[in-house]
């Protein structure tokens, strides 16, 4: 087994004086997919935030074998890059700042090449290119955000709830991106509400609940087992 | 006068005394000047205090209403030989009645329109007081008569110290009292944003006006008692630099409490004393290096102790004893409630959209009473749109909601807080420096009705005792009587979500709305608030409950509504709603 | 009132109007992207024209010592900021923006000041002693205050006004400075007689306004104070480092002050605090444009200098108080055009 890309281990994260996660840990090999799956509220995006350090927390997370940089700002250089799961685009400014902004640590001739690779992959998106971001459909939008972030050149990708709020077989569509996005190396850390077709992309997955890990295992087991459908429809009271 | 009550008053009491006897003791007058300058400072930054560290807005133009109160009284007495004693009340009204309408302008806007504002005027009216012919212009009035008591003219610096003096103790008292009541409540309850506040009745515009207005008087009362100490006026005290002054003071101090505004104001002018005796003889030159050192202070502060320098005194002072609820003996009426089934809300065909986005489409549903309804959903399915389409803070694109009958289409969160209707929030909006009592007696503002003069004066104290007891009764009944005088910011997660629903309940009311109720809850916890909902539902309260715990749904609701992108795709029984396919697939997704 | 007055005061309140409207336009940028509401913005215009006027004698202006002080100040913050974790590269870079920046345009200043440079020099000196003055206020004032409300920094702002104009105060005295035009010419057009100063103050104004537009349109560090207005946390996430925007929109406002003070100079006499209250009257031209639009404030500017312009003809006493009094109007708008509710 190599060297794993992301250890987190025993992490603690609270608001206020209020825990809501109680030491998750987790790790993850280089160009795997990982999904975090959980009912709403068990504290899954609480859990990107901190790996983001968008949130403080307590705990040791190590990327790369070494002890991952401070600020959100050094992180994105080091190579994480976060999708929120409220997008957080440039909603008055063009598409086409939105993407050029995306590759804001890089260079003027990387991020030209970054650019035309970005529009090869989101056609949709070159053709929408001057217009405002706030203007687009909830699917292009989300295109957009993993669009900004791949502008990054991330090594790890951490996507928050991809799908929300949108329709199913854009969601497909969205689905069938990041396990494409595999293929070019970037690994990615997916949490994801739709855990059936979360699973079915990743290699491993975690069910959290209420701010702990509960099970976690190759994506396939996890896929039958009885406890998944408990923690999201709960059990007959 | 009980235990608690002699304890409150024992500082005050102390402090009274030793002011008495200072004036008597071999003090040279120059340290007396200093505390009446300290005293008259003191007054308008305890109304700063009051409208920044409580009321959470801020003005720079306090020296303007000073203004005011120290020109009126000069002009009166010196043209019109009016008796100081009657233009006192004059000047504080003169000050209320300039700040009601510069506050209508501005209250409503965003924070920072206010302060802003306070500039411009500020600036303006010192001008305007140096222009004007009839104000002796940059000369100002001269000779206005010293006060008066049978006889007795206060012209010393050690007998107008008592005057002084005894106003500031007044204020205090006065100031004291208005946040102890529940307009205070609702006042001190802006800082949270004043959204929790709204929802239970609390007119947010008029509680900002009130604490705007206070502040206008109490800086007018400063300026009156200025004009009869220096028996002058000219506009260089009432400019812009001194009004910045009064607010260091009031951030010195500690901008959250009353007694930080005096401590505050002493050590700014002592300070002011020392820069302008001493610097001078260091640097060869008479500049106002003051000016220098107080903005850089004002920004020091700010970034090292942004509650300012009172809390850290306050630690070695004995802790507050905890509020005690007088005995009463009056019980607040209750409602009646509508007989069990009947429908209370109705949501017909409600649409909430944003822009482009549909995130509540034509939802129709109702909540009877005596029931408890479920509206679940995956995140972003819609449920809490919907649950502020019902209480008012978000707008209906199109539909309606009923209650009883009547339609709520267009009412304010307060209007609609008036029927009956209280509702806890997902990210809980308690205020985290009041205790979980006062944050609960929120709840019970509708059922008092004291308004702001009988709140100066404590003439409240009877239905404000039984407000505090109805919220205690409540805090009880959800089980956190023994947190009841811990600052509600304390407490976990979980016990916040159930202060919120002690607050909804000291509103008595016929619907509650819960959002999320159980979350962060442990299994016992979750048992014992499922136990008092039902029996909320034996008393006939009807129940609109949001919650993604389906364990917990699925053992209380008599009937479960099912959203997803905003539409309803399920209701009926649990035990229905939970095989139904649909909701199956919206919960887990389907296959890719 | 004639004709000829009429021209002559609208020509007068267009070039004050000019002013108003830098500066306005200055504190919107400051406010949108920092959410500083920047009341200290009018003592760099004190600053640069002062400074200006004293290099016009041939002197060095105590503005120069002022940002070596400042820059000191700023190294003492970074050093404190470094005490846990200490290496040599952050240091080298706070040594050579904190110390070897200011020294070095001190040494410039002192060597050219006494040679009475060409006008033009003077001014682009005058305006090099300012603005890097934006990055160190910055540095000490606001960013340890960098996830305060806007309310605590607008105290705070109160608080740089009140320190910059008392040192104002202290250096440059109480007496007013006038400087030198770039040119006393002027020359006539239909029935007004226009100056090549005023001439002078439009087309620098006109050339700010284009270059803020390339700046926020074309290049990316511009897109990217754009992108922190828009949304914070989403430029955070594309590595786009709030210290960044935050101090490159306080140099840009104190460049502008700086530019400002130094066209207005040789029309009016300076004194300490004059910077503040021409400052405020960008302030009120902002509020009409409600604090976030550009063009309404560089309308709302050329509108405050006309109204100012007629009220010195008419009320020259009430001038300030009109003045200031046009806010009111607009707050009354602004405050019916909210809704009462949904605000959050």
């Amino acid at each position: 087994m190599t060297k794993p890309l992301l250890e987190v281990s025993d992490i603690h994260v609270s608001y206020g004086r209020a825990e809501v996660l109680h030491g998750i840990s987790l790790e993850m090999q280089p160009g795997s997919i990982v999904t975090v799956i959980g009912a709403n509220g068990a504290g899954k995006s609480t859990l990107l935030n901190a790996i983001m350090g968008i949130v403080p927390s307590k705990g040791t997370i190590l990327y790369d074998g070494a002890p991952v940089p401070r600020s959100v700002e050094e992180r994105v250089a080091a190579g994480l890059c976060l999708v929120p799961e409220k997008r957080e685009l440039f909603s008055t400014m063009s598409v086409e700042d939105n993407i050029e902004l995306g590759g804001f640590l890089r260079n003027a001739a990387d991020r030209d090449r970054t650019r035309a690779d970005v529009y090869e992959r989101f056609p949709r998106l070159k053709e929408r290119r001057k217009q405002l971001a706030g203007t687009l459909s909830g699917g292009e939008r989300q295109m957009l955000a993993l669009a900004r972030a791949l502008m990054a050149r991330p090594r790890l990708l951490l996507l928050d709830e991809p799908s929300l709020g949108l329709a199913p077989k854009i969601v497909i569509d969205i689905l069938n991106i990041v396990s494409e996005l595999r293929k070019t190396g970037v690994s990615i850390l997916l949490v994801e509400q739709n855990a059936r077709a979360a699973l079915e992309i990743a290699d491993h997955g975690y069910l959290v609940e209420l701010g702990e890990v509960k099970l976690s295992g190759a994506a396939s087991d996890l896929a039958s087992n009885p406890a998944l459908m408990e923690s999201y429809l709960g059990t007959h009271a | 006068m009980n235990s608690t009550r002699l304890r409150n008053i024992m500082p005050l009491a102390a402090f009274a005394v030793v002011l008495a006897i200072l004036p008597q003791l071999p003090i040279p007058t120059f340290w007396i000047t200093l505390m009446n300058n300290i005293g008259l400072a003191s007054l308008v930054a305890i109304g700063l205090v009051l409208l920044t560290g409580v009321g959470g807005l801020t003005s720079f133009g306090q020296a303007t209403f000073c203004g005011f109160g120290a020109y009126l009284t000069a002009v009166l007495t010196t043209n019109y030989g009016f008796s100081p004693w009657l233009t006192l009340p004059l000047s504080i009204l003169v000050g209320a009645g300039v700040a009601l309408p510069l506050g209508l302008i501005t209250v409503r806007l965003s924070g920072h329109f206010l302060p802003l504002g306070t500039i411009a005027w500020g600036l303006a009216f010192y001008y305007l007081f140096g222009k004007i012919e009839f104000l002796g212009r940059y000369d100002g009035i001269t000779a206005v008569p010293p006060l008066e008591i049978a006889g007795y003219q206060f012209f010393s610096s050690s007998s107008i110290f008592y005057v002084i003096w005894a106003f500031v103790i007044l204020t205090v008292i006065c100031a004291q009292n208005l946040l102890s009541s529940r307009v205070g409540r609702g006042i001190r309850a802006l800082r949270g944003g004043g959204q929790a506040a709204e929802s239970f009745g609390v007119n947010i515009v008029r509680a900002k006006l009130i604490v705007f207005v206070f502040a206008a008087a109490a800086a007018a009362l400063s300026g009156w008692l200025y004009a009869h100490m220096q028996r002058s006026v000219n506009p260089t005290p009432f400019g812009l630099n001194m009004g910045i002054e009064y607010l260091l003071m009031a951030v010195v101090g500690g901008s959250g409490h009353v007694w930080g505004a005096i401590f505050g104001s002493a050590i700014v002018l002592i300070l002011k004393e020392i820069l302008q005796r001493v610097m001078p003889s260091l640097i060869g030159s008479g500049a106002n290096v003051e000016m220098i050192v107080f903005g850089i202070l004002l920004v020091a502060i700010l970034q090292m102790a942004r509650n300012g320098i009172w809390p850290f005194v306050l630690r070695f002072l004995p802790a507050k004893p905890p509020q005690e609820i007088p005995p009463t003996d009056g019980n607040l009426p209750k409602r009646t409630l509508a007989c069990a089934g009947s429908p209370l809300i109705k949501v017909e065909k409600a649409r909430k959209a944003f822009g482009g986005l549909v995130a509540v489409n034509d939802v129709s549903f109702e909540v009877p009473a005596g029931r408890i309804v479920g509206l679940i959903g995956p995140n972003g399915a819609g449920k809490s749109t919907t649950f502020n389409l019902i209480t008012g803070i978000a707008s209906l694109t199109s539909g309606s909601v009923y209650y009883q009958g009547e339609p709520l289409t267009g009412d304010s969160p307060r209007q609609i807080a008036r029927h009956g209707i209280a509702r806890t929030f997902q990210h809980a909006k308690i205020l985290p420096e009041m205790t979980v009592l006062e944050n609960v007696a929120l709840g019970a503002h509708l059922r008092g009705s004291a308004g702001v003069f009988k709140s100066l004066l404590h003439a409240e104290r009877v239905e404000e005792a039984t407000l505090l007891a109805e919220a205690a009764r409540q805090i009880e009944r959800v089980g956190l009587g023994a947190y009841r005088d811990r600052l509600a910011g304390d407490l976990a997660l979980g016990q916040i979500r159930i202060v919120e629903i002690a607050r909804a309940l000291a509103a008595d009311p016929a619907v509650l709305l819960l959002d999320e109720p159980a979350a962060g809850l442990r299994h016992g916890e979750k048992q014992e608030l499922s136990n008092l909902l039902k029996k909320l539902r034996e008393e006939g309260v009807a129940v609109l409950l949001v919650e993604h715990d389906m364990g917990f749904v699925m053992g209380l609701v008599d009937h479960l509504v099912v959203l997803d992108f905003g539409t309803l795709i399920a209701e009926g029984k649990p035990a229905d709603v939970r095989q139904h396919p649909a909701v199956v697939a919206a919960y887990l997704g389907t296959a890719a | 009132m004639d004709a000829t007055i009429a021209t002559f005061l609208i020509q007068d309140g267009v070039t004050n109007g000019a002013i108003y409207a830098l500066l306005g336009l200055a504190l919107v940028l400051v406010f949108a992207v920092t959410r500083i509401i920047f009341i200290p913005q009018g003592e760099f215009v004190t600053y640069g024209a002062l400074s200006l006027a004293v290099l016009d004698g041939g002197r060095v202006p105590a503005t120069t010592s002022m940002l070596v002080c400042f820059g000191i100040a700023a190294l003492l913050f970074d050093l404190w900021g470094m005490r846990r974790s200490f290496s040599a590269p952050p240091l080298l870079r706070a040594l050579g923006i904190n110390i070897l920046l200011p020294v070095a345009i001190y040494a410039v200043v002192t060597v050219l000041a006494p040679l009475q440079p060409a006008p033009i020099l003077r001014a682009a000196m005058a305006v090099l002693i300012i603005a890097p003055m934006g990055y160190y206020i910055y540095r000490i004032a606001y960013r340890p205050l960098a996830d305060a409300t806007v309310l605590v920094l607008l105290i705070a702002s109160l608080g740089v006004h009140l320190a910059m104009m008392g040192l104002g105060l202290i250096f440059f005295g109480p007496e007013g400075l006038r400087a030198e035009p770039l040119s006393s010419e002027s020359f006539t057009l239909g029935p007004a007689l226009v100056s090549y100063q005023s001439v002078g103050i439009y087309i620098t104004t006109i050339l700010i306004i284009i270059g803020l537009y390339f700046f926020f349109e074309r290049t990316l560090i511009g897109k990217a104070l754009r992108a922190t207005a828009v949304n914070r946390l989403g430029a955070r996430l594309v590595g786009v480092r709030t210290q960044l925007t935050g101090s490159t929109a306080l140099i840009m406002a104190a460049a502008i002050g700086a530019v400002s003070g130094v066209l207005i100079a040789p029309i009016t006499t300076i004194y300490y605090d004059t910077g503040f209250m021409i400052g405020l009257k960008g302030f009120v031209a902002a509020i009409l444009g409600g604090l976030g639009n550009f063009p309404l404030t560089a309308v709302g500017a050329i509108a405050v200098g006309i109204v100012e312009a007629f009220a010195s003809f008419w009320a020259s006493d009430y001038k300030e108080i009109i003045v200031f009094s046009l806010i009111i109007p607009v707050l009354v708008w602004l405050s019916f055009s909210v809704g009462s509710h949904e605000e959050e």
